[in-house]
Order: structure tokens, then C-alpha cells, then sequence
């Protein structure tokens, strides 16, 4: 990239008129190569818009596609100016933050304050919709219809379509969202039980594509007068109305043969019958600080959460502590002047440091199973690392003081060769210990310049997610709380209650986000507060 | 992060930069820390003790992944550390068993384009922000700050659910694409990196930037042809680890990526030895060796920039 604009040395210096010195550059001064590239970038940016547009238009998405023409106008506004210069640098980097973090980030706090979530994931008319859709029984007398699954566009995507077809007349007809329409009998293919296999014009997904879309499958149905035509299975529908309806009037749903009431109980998003149970289907609602305050109250959440808490914390520290220990001790052993091979060493021992993390951890797991592992094999030992909670954190800190103490080492032996030399020569001349130099001079001195590096490296090990996930899953589980083992760290914690096999908890994983977001902060504050006041110090 | 090393006072150079000491540094006949009296061992010979200690730790775990991947049988069980016979059957099976060859070439193109696109449009906002003062300069800085404390996949739930409405409308851009990944990545990169750069920019002169303008280069010769290639040591640090960083990623990419040719090295060999672990060791080995080689290249090829950049702020994602 240095190398298109580099040359300084068209057009520009011939230009009469010489500015004052120390200006801005002039207005409009601009070289051929530069031109040719900003052309040629923002002719890029236009065609991606113009594609970006497509489909946003043919969806009816007014807001997206205000959205990509305000920030195309915003992108050649600020390139064709010739003013503007910060925000030319700035605008790449900004837009990706803004959609890809910033908006993330916000709307992920929004949603700690809803119960969003499996059971509560759309709106009320969605769970209304749901409700009543599930409730579909068959209408008295009417078809058993042969069901094809077909699409007009593609297998994978495209809107499906219901290829209907009379068991005993063949009559054929095409449901759609729209409702029924009848299909010419021309061309149309049918197998022995009489399902339509071939149909002009519709691509007929095979048993396994219909398979694939069963999440759109379960939505669909054909509106009729008399209710809508469902599938059952892949091979067959029936025209069925729902048994269970919403209510206006009261704000419920009824069930139109047994006659219950399920009352929509707006503050927790479920219909709710007189005795307190509720429907599957939910909605999303807004419940305040609820998730914050389930977190610190709840005994069974409370608990373990406090728990982990502390062991996320200890989990950074000690990690921090023991890389730091050791890089240390093999930096001040490895910096001895008359010591042979030291480039060797170093180059051997960043290693660790260099080999794919992921790998490392998953090869580190396995060395330590039960029953294969090369740690019980080499030591004769049968220790079920990963069974007990003290082993399984023991086995996660020694892997982090693998993974982490070449890192050290390497920023410690960068840091004491930047010690000056005279300091340690005059506090021997002045009769001080090895030792006692090292406590008094040498160790501050490190100290200081490496304070900012541990509270970085502390940070990033707070969050360290695959150390964890990787290495232990979060376990060992307590028998009575499935969700949160004894190495969990929080952010694997939230993990598993976003996308977890125990269901969906997006409001409530958002809550604990945004606890984490807040621990690093104040650590991150205080901790840069204290290295100022140290470097003051000194 | 400004430069927070202790300026020497020394006429000796200090060479924090390139992390390795001539070995006349110092003047021999001082007294010298631990050097009181004693012979070679008492000086030297434990310090070659303790380092081999320090590497047999260090390296035995690769050793046993390289023995693994070479070991015929290929289980968990039978993988010793010392290689008991060699052999390439877990490779071959690696390449006709799963869809190793794209997890790689995902894997490259993901970490090397993001790893080199963040880079860049970080150095463009460090530019900005030393170079430039202009309204919303505070602001923007301070607010970096404060998001870089928020981690990207913290906000993982919503960045699925934004994903999926963008797979509906671009799928090419969307789930089990590399390019759903990049563009993601390079959302993160300002919050990471602007700092570090911005803190190495404000070292260098402002007066090699304001001559050139007096001669008549415009902002963007001064970036291109002064700056950016004053700062290479900053950039080769602030690419490398931004680069092991993606080659590393799991949590987004596991969500992202489903479809087994679709999917990235630390996503696929996970799901190797994610089910079936005893048997599937050794072809998880063999993986792990061939992805571990163009990283550990890399660093090879810039360990000189790598200590100088990790002292003034850079922590290994």
C-alpha cells in the first residue's frame, strides 16, 4: 500500500503561490496517483452500495436503505472535499467500530433488561400467532391432502410453497401464504401415493431440503376460510382451524373446546391461566432490573455466580502472578553476560508463544485425560484431573503458565536490559547484597515499567475464554447447578447461557455481560490510576 | 500507552528494541551483581541448569505433538513422548477425512486479510488522532478507551441475531463465509490498537511531517511515504498479533462457521477431538503441527520487531 502514493514527487511543489509555512496543506493539492486511487475506491464504495440496495429494496426495508445511502452520501462527502482531512483517516476504522462493536455493545445492554430469550424471542402477535398455530386440530369432513414442498426460487431459501394434491381425484391446487390457488393439471408428475413429484415451474425440495427448512415449515400454512391448511409431516396436510383463540376483549387466549383462559400477564411476558401456569410461547417484555437483581439474589444463581467471581479473579491474578514469577526468574537467570548460547535459549523458548494457541489448549486437555493422558502415564499417576473442582483448577493454572510465561519472559528481558548498567554497579560498590540490590533497584524499577503490561495481561485473562473452554469446558459441574462449573470464568458461563444446551437466556447472559464489562472497567481505571502514581514516583 | 521504559542515562546503547545484549556490553573487571567470587559453575554453569529445565518444560508438550503426529497408530494412548516410529498415516487421513485443506486456506485468508486491514485502518485513526487536532478529538479518544474495555464477543448474542438478518439479504457476507468473520474483526481493531499506535506516532517528530508539508507533499504522501514506514516496527507487532489473534479466535467463529468446508483450523480441530477424542488424537496432532508452521515462521521472521513492540503496550490476544 506505501508503495501507490509514495513517491513525493508529482505535481504539488511546482504550484505557484507558496503557502505560509507551518499551514495546512492547501486546499485541493492533490497528486495524479492520489486522484487515480480515490476515483477508483469510491467507484468501489458506489458499486457496493449499489448491490447492497438490491435486496433491500426488493424486501421493502425503507430503514436499511436509508441507512446504506446516508452513509455512502456521509463517504463521499468527506473524500470529495478537499477539507475534512482527520475524518478521511478516521471514517474506515469508525464505521467498522460503530456497526460491528459500538451498536453490539449497545444493543446487548439493551437486551440485559428484557427476558429475551428462548420461549420470549418476538413480539406479543408473534407468541399470539404461535399459540393459535400449534392449537390447529382438522376441520370435521374435510381433505386429506398429498403434500409436495416446493419452492420457486432457491431449494435452500426460496419462499416454500404447498403442492396440494386430492388423494383420489388428483385435483391439484398451490397454497401459498396468499391462500389456495388450483394448478393446471399439465406437466404435473405424481408418485403412486399420489404426491405431485413433478410440477412446471416449482422446484420440489426432496425429503431432506424440506428437512433442512423445518424451522420455516413450522411456520407455515395456508390462510383458508375456515382456518388455514398445515403439514403434517412431509407427505401429507390437512385444512385445520386453531382451538385455541386470542381475545381482544379480555387480553387472553381461550380454548374453544375445554374453555380455559390463559390472561396475558404483560409484566412476564406469558399467557397465564387462574392457576398460575403458563403458555409455552412467550413474549419479549422489558423486565427492568430484574436479570441484575436475579444475579446477586437468586440463592442458586447467587451462589455459584459469587463463587465464580472470585475464581475468575484469582484465575487472572494467579495467571498473571505465576507467568510473571517464572518469565522473571528465567529472565534475570538467562541475562548473564558470560552465559554461551543465550540466543538459542530465547529463540527456543518463545516457542510456546508462537505456536497456535488453540492447538496448545486442546493438546494440554488431552494430556491430561484420565485415561490416555500422557501426564497420568508419564507420572503413574490416576488422578482424574478434570473430575474434581481444586485438580481441574490446578490443571487449568499450569496451562496458563505454560502458554504464559514465555510472553514474560520476553518483556522481562527487554525491561532489565533497559536498566542502565551503572545502577547495579553502584549499589555493589555500595557494599549492597545481589539480592537486596535486586529488591530495592532492580525489582521497582521492573515493576514500573512492566505495571501496565500485567494490568493488560490481566484484563485479557479475565476474559480468556478458550483457556477455559477449551481446557476444562468450565467443569466440573455441581450436581445441582448444570449451568456453571468450577472453572467457569464468566464470560464461559455467559456462553453457555446464550447458546448452552439448557436453552437460550440471551436477556439474562446480556446481564452478566455487562456485570464483566464493569469489573474490567473499574480494574482496567484503578489500574492504570496506580501505574501513573508509581511512574510519578520514581 | 507513551514509552514507559526509564530513560538511560548511559552512553552504553540499550538495546531494548532488538532484545539481545553483546556480550562485551559491560566493562568485565566491575564488580558485578552475584559475581562475588566462585568458579564457572557458580556463575554460569547453573544458569545452562536452569535454562534447560525451563526449556525441557517449554518444549516437551511440542515435542509430544510432533511425536503424536508422527506416531502410526494415531490414538491418544499409544502416543508417547518420545517417537516411538514414523509414520504419515495421520496425515493422509487428515486430508482425505475432513476438509482440512479449506479449513487452512480459511483460516489464512481470514487472519492475514483481517490481520492486515485492522492494522491499516488503525494506523490511518492513530495518524489522525496524533497528527490532527479537530473537534470530537477527546471524545473519540476517551471513548476507545471505554469500548476497548467491552469485548467484542461479549456481545456475541447480538452480533448472531445481526448476522442472521444479514445472511437473509447477503448471503455472501453472512454465516459460513469468511467474509462474515473479517468484517467482524475489523470492528474490533480500532478499540485495540488505535492506542498503541497513536502513543508510538506521538514519538516521532513533528517536524519531518511539517517540513514535508512546507515542501508541498499532501497529507497523504506525508502518511504514506514518512509516516507509515517510520512506524513498521509498530505495525509488524500490532499485524502479528493481530494476526495469531484471528488464527486463534474460536467463540465467534464456532457460532459463525457450521458448515465443515466452511470452517477455520481452531473451529474444525476442535470438532475433531471435541466427540471422539482417544482415536481422532493423532490426526488432530498432524493438524495442529502444519497450522503451528506459518505462525511460528512469522514471529521468526519478526522476532526482532516483537519485544520492542510487546515493552510499549502489546498483549497476544
Amino acid at each position: 500500500m506505501a508503495q501507490t502514493q509514495a513517491p513525493v514527487e508529482a505535481g504539488a511543489p511546482e504550484r505557484p503561490g507558496a503557502q505560509p509555512p507551518g499551514r495546512r496543506a492547501r486546499p485541493g493539492s492533490t497528486t495524479t496517483t492520489g486522484l487515480i486511487v480515490k476515483i477508483v475506491l469510491l467507484g468501489l464504495v458506489l458499486a457496493i452500495a449499489i448491490f447492497a440496495a438490491f435486496p433491500l429494496i426488493e424486501q421493502g426495508q425503507w430503514l436499511g436503505l436509508a441507512l446504506v445511502v446516508v452513509v455512502t452520501a456521509l463517504l463521499f462527502w468527506i473524500y470529495l472535499s478537499p477539507r475534512r482531512i482527520p475524518a478521511k483517516y478516521l471514517i474506515p476504522g469508525t464505521l467498522f467500530l460503530l456497526a460491528f462493536q459500538v451498536f453490539p455493545v449497545l444493543y446487548t445492554m439493551s437486551t440485559a433488561f428484557t427476558n429475551f430469550g428462548d420461549a420470549h424471542r418476538g413480539s406479543k402477535e408473534d407468541a399470539i400467532r404461535a399459540i393459535e398455530g400449534a392449537s390447529i386440530t382438522k376441520v370435521e369432513g374435510s381433505t386429506d391432502y398429498r403434500l409436495a414442498i416446493a419452492t420457486q426460487g432457491d431449494p435452500a431459501t426460496g419462499d416454500i410453497v404447498f403442492l396440494l394434491s386430492d388423494p383420489e381425484t388428483r385435483a391439484s391446487q398451490v397454497g401459498t401464504t396468499d391462500g389456495l390457488e388450483p394448478l393446471p393439471a399439465d406437466g404435473l408428475q405424481f408418485s403412486p401415493e399420489n404426491n405431485i413429484t413433478e410440477a412446471p415451474g416449482y422446484t420440489i425440495l426432496s425429503i431432506g431440503a424440506a428437512g433442512a427448512r423445518e424451522e420455516d415449515l413450522a411456520e407455515f400454512s395456508v390462510p383458508t376460510a375456515d382456518g388455514a391448511i398445515v403439514a403434517a409431516g412431509l407427505t401429507r396436510a390437512f385444512e385445520g382451524a386453531p382451538q385455541r383463540a386470542y381475545d381482544e376483549a379480555c387480553d387472553c387466549i381461550k380454548d374453544a373446546e375445554t374453555g380455559q383462559t390463559w390472561t396475558a400477564d404483560g409484566g412476564e411476558g406469558f399467557f397465564v391461566d387462574a392457576n398460575g401456569d403458563n403458555l409455552a410461547q412467550g413474549w419479549q417484555v422489558n423486565v427492568g432490573l430484574r436479570n441484575f437483581v436475579d444475579v446477586v439474589t437468586d440463592p442458586l444463581i447467587a451462589k455459584y455466580f459469587f463463587r465464580t467471581l472470585v475464581w475468575n479473579l484469582a484465575f487472572a491474578a494467579i495467571t498473571v502472578a505465576i507467568t510473571f514469577a517464572l518469565g522473571l526468574l528465567v529472565a534475570i537467570v538467562l541475562n548473564h553476560e558470560r552465559l554461551k548460547g543465550q540466543r538459542i535459549y530465547r529463540s527456543l523458548l518463545i516457542l510456546p508463544y508462537a505456536m497456535p494457541a488453540f492447538a496448545m489448549l486442546l493438546l494440554w486437555r488431552d494430556m491430561f485425560n484420565t485415561d490416555f493422558g500422557l501426564i497420568n502415564r508419564l507420572f503413574n499417576l490416576e488422578v482424574n484431573w478434570f473430575g474434581e473442582p481444586l485438580t481441574a483448577m490446578a490443571a487449568v493454572l499450569l496451562v496458563q503458565l505454560w502458554m504464559g510465561y514465555p510472553y514474560m519472559f520476553l518483556v522481562c528481558t527487554g525491561a532489565l536490559q533497559s536498566i542502565p548498567g551503572d545502577l547495579k554497579e553502584a549499589a555493589s560498590v555500595d557494599g549492597a547484597k545481589p539480592a537486596y540490590a535486586f529488591r530495592t533497584i532492580i525489582f521497582p524499577l521492573l515493576l514500573v515499567a512492566l505495571a501496565p503490561l500485567m494490568i493488560a495481561s490481566f484484563a485479557f485473562n479475565f476474559n480468556n475464554f478458550n483457556a477455559i473452554y477449551m481446557v476444562s469446558e468450565g467443569g466440573p459441574f455441581p450436581p445441582d447447578n448444570p449451568q456453571i462449573g468450577a472453572t467457569d470464568i464468566l464470560i464461559t458461563y455467559t456462553y453457555r447461557l446464550a447458546f448452552g444446551a439448557q436453552g437460550a437466556q440471551y436477556g439474562f447472559a446480556a446481564a452478566v455481560s455487562v456485570f464483566i464489562f464493569l469489573i474490567v472497567a473499574v480494574i482496567s481505571i484503578v489500574g492504570f490510576r496506580r501505574t501513573r502514581a508509581l511512574e510519578e514516583v520514581n | 500507552m507513551s514509552e514507559i521504559i526509564p530513560p538511560s542515562e548511559t552512553s552504553e546503547p540499550i538495546p531494548i528494541r532488538t532484545g539481545t545484549v553483546p556480550p562485551d556490553d559491560q566493562p568485565r573487571d566491575v564488580v558485578r551483581l552475584g559475581s562475588a567470587k566462585g568458579g564457572w559453575w557458580r556463575q554460569v554453569g547453573w544458569r545452562h541448569l536452569v535454562a534447560w529445565v525451563a526449556l525441557f518444560f517449554g518444549l516437551f508438550p511440542i515435542l509430544f505433538l510432533i511425536s503424536a503426529a508422527f506416531n502410526p497408530l494415531g490414538t491418544l494412548s499409544t502416543s508417547q513422548l518420545i517417537p516411538t516410529g514414523a509414520s504419515l498415516e495421520n496425515f493422509s487421513r487428515l486430508f482425505a477425512n475432513t476438509e482440512y485443506v479449506n479449513w487452512y486456506w480459511n483460516t489464512l485468508l481470514i487472519a492475514l486479510l483481517a490481520g492486515a486491514l485492522s492494522m491499516f485502518i488503525s494506523a490511518c485513526a492513530a495518524y489522525a488522532y496524533s497528527r490532527f487536532r479537530f473537534r470530537g478529538r477527546r471524545l473519540g479518544l476517551l471513548s476507545l478507551l471505554l469500548i476497548q474495555m467491552f469485548p467484542q464477543f461479549l456481545a456475541i448474542v447480538t452480533l448472531y441475531l445481526m448476522f442472521s438478518t444479514i445472511s437473509d439479504y447477503y448471503p455472501r457476507i453472512g454465516f459460513n463465509t469468511p467474509w462474515s468473520l473479517i468484517i467482524l474483526y475489523l470492528g474490533g481493531a480500532l478499540g485495540v490498537n488505535t492506542w498503541l499506535m497513536k502513543g508510538f506516532l506521538d514519538t516521532i517528530p513533528k517536524d519531518l511531517d511539517e517540513s514535508a508539508r512546507v515542501d508541498g507533499a499532501t497529507h497523504a504522501q506525508i502518511f504514506f511515504g514518512i509516516i507509515l514506514p517510520l512506524i513498521t516496527p509498530i505495525l509488524a507487532v500490532t499485524g502479528l498479533l493481530g494476526f495469531i489473534a484471528y488464527v486463534n479466535e474460536f467463540l465467534i467463529a464456532n457460532v459463525f462457521l457450521t458448515d465443515p468446508s466452511s470452517k477455520t483450523l481452531a473451529v474444525g480441530l476442535w470438532g475433531l477431538v471435541a466427540g471422539e477424542r482417544n482415536n481422532n488424537f493423532g490426526v488432530f496432532a498432524a493438524g495442529s503441527v502444519l497450522a503451528a508452521i506459518p505462525i511460528v515462521l512469522l514471529f521468526q521472521v519478526l522476532q526482532r520487531y516483537i519485544v520492542g513492540g510487546l515493552t510499549t503496550g502489546a498483549v497476544k490476544g
